[in-house]
């Protein structure tokens, strides 16, 4: 018992020291930028000055996420962290989508395609066919569902690679999706006036994720108040994304379900002799990634507060593949997820609060990428972390894992 | 004083949970076979992998020709000219022979990849020791035989002169191991020293200069072979007398459980079926031996009988159910139990703990779960009792990572895993590679209890004294027919060896189609 705590904690000591490096790197970077604007100027300067810029108008702000500047009482004020809270459930659901799928052998790099084709099944069902919000959400999951079990199938059956499938299902889901929505500009679900699709709040408000309503019953001095802010239908999403994550978690360690899953991730034959159906458990555990990374997007738009766009959005949702490196760093774990996907909704939110005329925002994306490069080597970290914690604790050192 | 090449002083080495290696030192003479020995889990492979530099150990010092050297890794291992062969061989599947053997020794020329040289090398080496390998060959189509001499060229390619050999028999036929003797002797004689690792007793006595015992990770005391026993040998590695036959009654054939009619399997690897038209009954309470040399259709048999593969023509009868096309989880569940041949590839999943794999068969049964959800405790107690019934030993019990456990051990919790089940049918295939001595009387004896206990044992071995001495009734198999059909009391090893390699056949096999006649008249 005592060691498996000490291998958890092993786990996230070596996820901690992944984000400080990459923190670190991220801050002198920060450095390099302030000093050479401030010797371009040709301003005298000293490196505590260069050192104080970086910090107080680059990287504090990072730091401090949707929390800076925080006004609760003015809705602006309290817009950014507002954003923040909102992103968490996506970015989790993709992770748990990326993680679920990693555990069991699969690399659903298509977690991109799933999550467009997933917020395509939430828009049919709220803007064409008028349904209510958890209609709307049910078919977010099955959509994205539907676009993960395909590459599914093609690998059970043709042993086609789930990457190169998934890639390429991206790309057709969101094209199909696009010209499905944008209907030459005269759509149902395309608003030419916005160019945007439309306003949930205007065609169909029942659409829209209800919020706790926490206001009325509790009797708060304020109606925009704290209280305000995490009840929102936006922070409810996050709620039902923490209550799926421990949901995938309990299905991973706790089921006959996952035990199979499990076993077909790591030895496929070893499956196939135990007599598990391992062509049943791909298409399902990739249709399950799928319908969690749909359920992201589904989360995410169904509660107004950014609409998709047909027009603009050609690139692949970037929620798909932060979708990966939010499970990286979490080593796929569904608990870990969660705060991985809050750190990286937190410094990503963080990144446009920067001073833009000195810092570009990108410097938060060069903090996750190092981030998730820094991850990568994580087992390195967690060999030598184990003999480290192991020597402090316990006697002996830890098993290498391929050395028989 | 003698001539050490390497000498290992007082080495413990400690996992979790164990020591594997407790104050245990080696000493090796140059131009010896060192055979090392010992129970499964005894350290044997822990400490050669220490020599070989993939363990640090706790204490103790590496000595070589007589200066202290630390060894690091395998790198380090490799310029002072040790080479080590695993237990578990590691070659890249997917490449070729020749770019195995090169593999981390790699001649370059501006950056490139010089292979010219490399090939000829190794064609020099495979010519002078008679280590024939096809150097273009993809390593997943070449036999486990020739694998093993890729992993040997691999040390003979870097020059190295202290050759370790983990098991190297194990997944031999016994003429491979023939030849792998001489070929031995020959390194021998030239001047290189080598550890040599086997449960063996025979291969000892034959090939072997001295002998160091190890017993539960402590060192027993070296000998020289000329003045020992194999009894003697096997005392010091248990710590009792071990017996090498195998004590059981006459069977007392029941029902027939498994009946195969002409059943027929295409090959992989050339367009002959390597199984042709085979036909036999196994009845319940006896124990049917499939003898041959490898790779004569067994293991294409017993995987389509298993399930693993399909079969192009016949039929299979299990319990009265025709399970032919059945999914493997139908013909499990119809009552078959199976010890695969290959115990990483399908008998275990590696990197689940040992109680995760103790349940492999049968996880989903309501003993082992309520609405879907596994009862861990269950799941707990029941791999206590296998691994205590059949001395499976591991670090931390169940809870250790199967990959962790010697592969001994690995080979025990299968077998347990696999007889508990308690099906009618159970199909063994080499049960006991792997296994120390105490061990392998402990697997035969349970076999026997199988059979006396109304169960019905297919097994198949490689192992002629093994087959003599379990087995009822005895079907040799050559090119993928059986050709005959003996009683072990009335045939001799020789007897078996001709029909093995192809030189008789008996009159009633002549007809290919045949078709065992109702009843059991050939008592
Ligand atoms: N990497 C590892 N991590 C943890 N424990 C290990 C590891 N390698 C070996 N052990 C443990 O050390 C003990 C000795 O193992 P080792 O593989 O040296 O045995 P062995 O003598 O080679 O046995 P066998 O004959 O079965 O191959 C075993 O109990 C095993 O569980
Ligand atoms: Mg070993």
């Amino acid at each position: 018992m005592k060691r498996r705590i000490l291998s958890g904690l092993n786990t996230i000591l070596a996820a901690l020291i992944c984000v400080f490096i990459g923190l670190l790197l991220g801050f002198i970077i920060l450095v390099v930028f302030s000093w050479s604007s401030l010797a371009s100027k040709g301003d005298p300067y000293t490196f505590g000055k260069v050192i104080e810029q970086a910090w107080s108008l680059g990287f504090q702000r990072i730091l401090l996420g949707g929390f800076y500047q925080l006004n609760w009482k003015i809705p602006p004020g309290n817009q950014a962290l507002r954003s923040e809270i909102a992103k968490v459930a996506p970015l989790l659901l993709c992770g748990l989508s990326v993680g679920f799928a990693f555990k069991t052998g699969l690399f659903n790099i298509g977690a991109a395609g799933q999550y467009t084709i997933g917020a395509f099944g939430a828009y049919v069902f709220a803007l064409v066919l008028g349904m209510p919000w958890w209609v709307c959400l049910i078919a977010s999951m099955l959509f994205g569902a539907v676009w993960g079990a395909i590459p599914g199938f093609f690998k059970a059956y043709f042993n086609i690679n789930e990457v190169i499938t998934s890639i390429m299902f991206n790309w057709i889901g969101l094209y199909m999706a696009n010209t499905i929505m944008y209907g030459n500009g005269s759509g149902v679900m395309y608003n030419a006036l916005e160019s945007k699709n439309w306003k949930l709040s205007i065609k169909n408000p029942g659409a829209i994720i209800p919020d706790l309503d926490v206001d009325s019953s509790i009797k708060f001095a304020d109606k925009s108040t704290f209280v305000k802010a995490f009840t929102n239908p936006a922070t409810i999403g996050v709620f039902i994304a923490i209550a799926v994550a421990i949901v995938v978690f309990i299905i991973l360690n706790k089921t006959v379900f996952g035990y199979e899953l499990k076993a077909c991730g790591y030895s496929k034959t070893a499956a196939k002799y135990a007599g598990i159906n391992e062509k049943r458990n791909i298409i399902l555990s990739m249709a399950i990634a799928g319908a969690l990374a749909g359920l992201g997007a589904g989360l995410y738009y169904l509660t107004g507060t950014e609409q998709w766009n047909p027009q603009e959005n050609k690139a692949l949702p970037a929620m798909g593949f932060d979708g990966i490196s939010v499970a990286l760093l979490a080593s796929s774990n569904p608990i870990g997820t969660i705060f991985s996907a809050i750190f990286k909704s937190h410094i990503a939110t963080g990144g446009p609060k920067m001073e833009k005329t000195l810092f570009p925002s990108e410097i938060a994306d060069v903090i996750s990428g190092a981030i998730i490069y820094l991850c990568a080597f994580m087992l390195l970290f967690k060999n030598k972390l184990a003999k480290l914690l192991g020597r402090l604790f316990l006697s002996g050192d830890a098993p290498k894992g391929g050395v028989k | 004083m003698d001539d050490y090449v390497i000498e290992m002083l007082h080495i413990t080495k400690t996992f979790p949970g164990i020591k594997a290696n407790d104050d245990i030192t080696l000493q090796l003479r140059r131009g010896e076979i060192h055979a090392l020995l010992g129970e499964n889990g005894a350290g044997k492979s822990t400490l050669m992998s220490v020599l070989f530099g993939l363990y640090q150990p706790d204490s103790g010092e590496i000595h070589k020709d007589g200066k202290l050297v630390k060894i690091n890794n395998p790198n380090d291992a490799n310029a002072l000219h040790i080479g080590m062969v695993h237990q578990h061989f590691k070659l890249v599947e997917v490449f070729s022979v020749l770019d195995n053997i090169i593999l981390g020794a790699e001649d370059t020329k501006f950056g490139l990849l010089h292979k010219e040289e490399a090939r000829k090398k190794v064609e020099m080496l495979s010519r002078r020791y008679n280590l024939m390998v096809d150097p273009d060959a993809l390593v997943e189509d070449i036999s486990v035989g020739m694998q093993q001499r890729v992993e040997i060229l691999k040390m003979l390619y870097r020059d190295n002169e202290i050759l370790i050999l983990d098991e190297p028999t194990a997944v031999l036929t016994p003429q491979e191991i023939e030849e792998l003797i001489q070929i031995m002797k020959g390194f021998a004689a030239e001047g290189k020293s080598i550890l040599f690792i086997t449960h063996k007793l025979n291969e000892i006595m034959a090939v072997a200069d001295r002998c160091t015992v190890l017993r539960k990770g402590k060192y027993m005391g070296t000998v020289d072979i000329k003045d020992t026993t194999k009894e003697e040998l096997s005392r010091m590695m248990v710590g009792r007398d071990v017996s090498f036959t195998v004590d059981k009654k006459a069977s007392e054939p029941g029902e027939t459980v498994l009946s195969v009619r002409n059943v027929t399997v295409p090959s992989k690897l050339h367009n002959n079926n390597a199984v042709k038209n085979v036909s036999f009954d196994v009845r319940a309470g006896e124990i049917v031996c499939l003898a041959g040399i490898e790779g004569n259709g067994q293991t294409e048999f017993v995987q389509a009988l298993t399930g693993l593969e399909k079969t192009s023509g016949g039929s299979i009868t299990l319990c009265g159910k025709d399970i032919t096309h059945a999914t493997i989880r139908k013909r499990a569940l119809t009552g078959m139990s199976h010890v695969p041949e290959d115990r990483h590839k399908h008998g275990l999943v590696l990197d689940y703990t040992l109680e995760e794999n103790m349940v492999l068969q049968r996880y989903f049964e309501p003993e082992f779960q309520k609405f879907g959800f596994i009862r861990k405790k269950k799941v707990r107690s029941y791999a206590q009792n296998l691994i205590e019934r059949f001395d499976v030993r591991s670090g931390q019990g169940p809870l250790t990572i199967v990959r962790a456990m010697s592969g001994g051990n690995q080979q025990k919790a299968i077998v347990g895993r696999e007889i508990d089940r308690g099906t009618s049918l159970l199909v063994a295939v080499q049960p006991t590679r792997g296994l120390d001595v105490g061990a392998i009387e402990y697997i035969h004896k349970q076999l026997v209890d199988v059979r006396d206990g109304g169960g019905a044992v297919l097994l198949v071995s490689l192992e002629l004294e093994e087959v003599m001495s379990v087995s009822d009734r005895i079907l040799v198999m050559y090119e993928g027919e059986i050709v005959g059909e003996f009683d072990p009391k009335q045939t001799t090893v020789q007897e078996l060896g001709l029909y093995m390699a192809g030189a008789r056949k008996q009159p009633q096999f002549a007809d290919a189609a045949y078709i065992k006649k109702e009843g059991g008249d050939r008592q």
